[in-house]
C-alpha cells in the first residue's frame, strides 16, 4: 500500500462539508473561539455570517451557547484547539450538553503531537480521555479528509443526536480512503488483514500502522490493521472477533495511554476476550515544542515503535 | 391574574413541597418567588398544555437548586398535577433537587453546576432570533453564582451580539452557601458592572411584583436587559429568614413549615 499525502487539507474538508450542509439546512451553525483563522471555517463565516458565531476566547461560554442553540433546534458545530475544546470545558460539555441530553458537535483540533510548535499547553494527549467518562458521548478521530468529510456530513443531519467530539487533525493528512468510502460511526475499518496480530490505530497513527504492517510482513508477521476512528462507542464486536482470530493486539495512539484508545480496547478484551495488548502511545507525559516528526520519535508514535511492540508480543 | 396572590400561592406550595422531604434549598427558592409569579402569571408567553411549543418564551433557571419554587409555579399553572409535587427529591421521581429538563414538564433547561445557565440562555436567545421567532429568553442567576467566571463571558457575549430578546435576573439575596457574599466573595456594584458590560441594568425590590413587572415591560432597545432583584434569602419563611446567612440548605420540622405557611397566608 502506497501512502501519500491527501491533496485536501483536513480543515478544508471540514469547512466545505459544513458549507454544503448549511446551504441546504438552516439549522447548521458554526461557532469558534477566536480561532477562525486556524480552524479553516473562514469560508463558512463569510458565507453565513448570521449562523457563524465567534465567541471570542471564551470556550466555556461557547459550549453553553452551542447547548442553547441546540435547545432551539439548531445543529451547532463548535471548534477550538483540542485542549480548550475538551479539558477546559469538560463540565460544560458534561452538564450543559450531555447531562441535559442536547445535541452538539465539538471539534478539537491539533491532536497530540500535531500541535507541534504550539507545545505542551496546546498538545492534547488527554482530550479523549477527559471526555470518555461522559456517559453516551461519541468520540471520533477521523484519519483523513475523506473520513472527516463523510462523518461531518452525517453529523450535520438528523440521524445522529447527542454530544459528538471530533478530534481533528487540521492540516496535512495521509490519504487512507478513496473518495467513495462509506463510514458508520461506531464501526471500525479493517484496512488490511493478517492472521498473526492486530494493530489498532486512529488519526495520524493509521499511516504508521499501515507502514508497520508492511515491515512486519517482511519479517514474516502478518498484521491486521484497523482504523479505530470511533473511540466511543468502541466497536466491541470487531475487537472480539479479532481477539478470537489473532489473540495479540498492538494499539497505536497519539494520546496518553492512560484513558485513551488502548484503555478502551483493553476494557473490552479484559471482560470479553482476554488477549495480550501492547500500547504504542504517550506514556503519561506532557507535550513540548518541536517538529511533528521529532515529537513522534520522542513519544514513540512511530512505525518503528509499533513494529517493536508487535515483535515483543 | 393577581400577581401578589399568585406569589403567595407559589410560596405556600413550595413550603408544603419542601415539608415532604423535610430538607432542601429553602433560602434561594423563597427569594425568587415573586419573580416566578410575574413571569408565569403574566409576562411569559407559554402554554402549559404544550411545554415544547417552539414559539414560547423560555426560562433558564441557572440557580438550579431553586427548583422547588419553579416546580410550584409550573404545577399551579397546570404543567403537571399538584400531587406530583410530592415527588420532590424522591428516588426515581420527576422533581430532582436541581432542575432537569428531561424529567419535568415545563423545565426548559437542566442546571445545577453553577455559572452555566446564562451561556445557554444566550444560545437560546440567539437560536430563536435566527429562527425568526418572537420569543424572549429569561435567565435567573444567583448573586453567589456570579462568582463563576463563565457568567462574565456570557455577559460580554450577550451585549456584543445585541441579544435584546434576553432578560437576566440576578437574585441578589446577599447570601451564598458559606455566608454573606460580602464576606465570601465581594461582588461590588452588580448593576454598575452589568452596565459596564453593555447591558441595560435595572435594580428593583425583588419581592414587589409591581416593580418587577414594570422593569420587565420597560424597553431596553438593542441591549440585553438585566434586572437586579434586591431580595431576602428565605423570604416569607420565618424559620429560614431568621437563619440568614445559614439558610442555603436547611432541615426543618413540620411545625416550622406550618407556622411559615400561616404567616404567608
Amino acid at each position: 500500500m502506497k501512502l501519500e499525502k491527501s491533496p485536501v487539507l483536513m480543515r478544508d474538508a471540514l469547512c466545505s462539508t459544513l458549507v454544503a450542509a448549511a446551504e441546504k439546512d438552516g439549522r447548521i451553525v458554526a461557532l469558534d473561539a477566536d480561532l477562525v483563522g486556524s480552524s479553516g471555517l473562514k469560508p463558512f463565516f463569510k458565507k453565513f455570517p448570521e449562523r457563524a458565531i465567534n465567541c471570542g476566547i471564551a470556550e466555556a461560554n461557547m459550549i453553553g451557547v452551542a447547548s442553547g442553540l441546540s435547545l432551539t433546534g439548531k445543529i451547532p458545530f463548535a471548534h477550538s484547539f483540542g485542549p480548550f475544546a475538551s479539558r477546559r470545558v469538560c463540565d460544560q460539555i458534561f452538564i450543559s450538553a450531555a447531562y441535559a441530553r442536547l445535541n452538539i458537535r465539538v471539534i478539537g483540533s491539533d491532536p497530540g503531537v500535531t500541535a507541534a510548535y504550539n507545545g505542551g499547553t496546546h498538545m492534547p494527549f488527554e482530550d479523549m480521555g477527559v471526555l470518555r467518562s461522559i456517559p453516551n458521548i461519541t468520540l471520533i478521530e477521523p484519519s483523513d479528509p475523506v473520513a472527516l468529510a463523510a462523518i461531518t456530513k452525517q453529523l450535520a443531519g438528523d440521524e445522529h443526536y447527542g454530544v459528538y467530539y471530533i478530534r481533528m487533525l487540521r492540516k496535512d493528512a495521509i490519504a487512507v480512503y478513496g473518495e467513495d468510502e462509506q463510514f458508520e460511526i461506531g464501526k471500525a475499518k479493517v484496512l488490511r488483514e493478517g492472521g498473526d496480530i492486530a494493530i489498532f490505530a486512529s488519526g495520524i497513527m493509521v499511516a504508521e500502522a499501515l507502514q508497520a504492517a508492511e515491515e512486519l510482513a517482511a519479517r514474516g508477521i502478518q498484521a491486521t490493521v484497523v482504523d479505530m476512528f470511533t473511540w466511543k462507542p468502541i466497536d466491541t464486536e470487531l475487537i472480539c472477533k479479532l481477539a478470537a482470530k489473532v489473540k495479540r493486539f498492538v494499539v497505536a495512539e497519539n494520546h496518553n495511554v492512560y484513558g485513551g484508545l488502548g484503555s478502551a480496547i483493553a476494557e473490552v478484551t479484559a471482560v470479553n476476550c482476554p488477549v495480550t495488548v501492547k500500547f504504542a502511545g504517550v506514556k503519561d507525559r506532557f507535550g513540548q515544542v518541536g517538529k511533528q516528526n521529532e515529537l513522534q520519535a520522542e513519544y514513540g508514535l512511530t512505525c518503528a515503535e509499533i513494529v517493536k511492540a508487535a515483535e515483543e508480543l | 391574574m393577581n400577581l401578589k396572590e399568585f406569589a403567595k400561592e407559589i410560596r405556600v406550595t413550595t413550603l408544603k413541597q419542601l415539608a415532604v422531604p423535610g430538607f432542601g434549598h429553602v433560602g434561594g427558592a423563597m427569594s425568587i418567588v415573586e419573580t416566578l409569579a410575574v413571569l408565569f402569571g403574566e409576562i411569559m408567553k407559554h402554554d402549559p398544555k404544550n411545554p415544547d411549543w417552539e414559539e414560547r418564551d423560555k426560562l433558564i433557571l441557572s440557580k438550579g437548586h431553586a427548583g422547588p419554587a419553579l416546580y410550584s409555579a409550573l404545577a399551579l399553572r397546570g404543567y403537571f398535577p399538584m400531587e406530583m409535587l410530592d415527588e420532590l427529591n424522591k428516588f426515581g421521581g420527576r422533581l430532582p433537587s436541581h432542575v432537569d429538563r428531561t424529567k419535568t414538564p415545563g423545565v426548559d433547561m437542566t442546571a445545577g453546576s453553577l455559572g452555566q445557565g446564562l451561556s445557554v440562555a444566550c444560545g437560546v436567545a440567539m437560536g430563536d432570533r435566527l429562527s425568526g421567532r418572537v420569543s424572549r429568553t429569561y435567565c435567573i442567576v444567583g448573586d453567589g453564582e456570579l462568582d463563576e467566571g463563565q457568567n462574565w463571558e456570557a455577559m460580554m457575549f450577550a451585549a456584543h451580539y445585541k441579544l435584546s430578546n434576553l432578560t437576566l435576573f440576578v437574585d441578589n439575596n446577599k447570601v451564598q452557601l458559606d455566608g454573606y457574599t460580602d464576606d465570601v466573595m465581594r461582588l461590588g456594584d452588580i448593576s454598575a458592572k452589568l452596565s459596564a458590560f453593555g447591558w441595560k441594568a435595572i435594580t428593583v425590590n425583588g419581592h414587589d411584583t409591581d416593580a418587577i413587572r414594570s422593569a420587565l415591560i420597560d424597553g431596553a432597545g438593542e441591549q440585553p436587559k438585566a434586572i437586579i432583584l434586591d431580595t431576602v434569602k428565605g423570604k416569607g419563611a420565618n424559620f429560614a429568614e431568621s437563619a440568614v446567612p445559614n439558610n442555603h440548605h436547611m432541615t426543618f420540622t413540620a411545625e416550622q413549615i406550618d407556622a411559615a405557611i400561616k404567616e404567608a397566608v
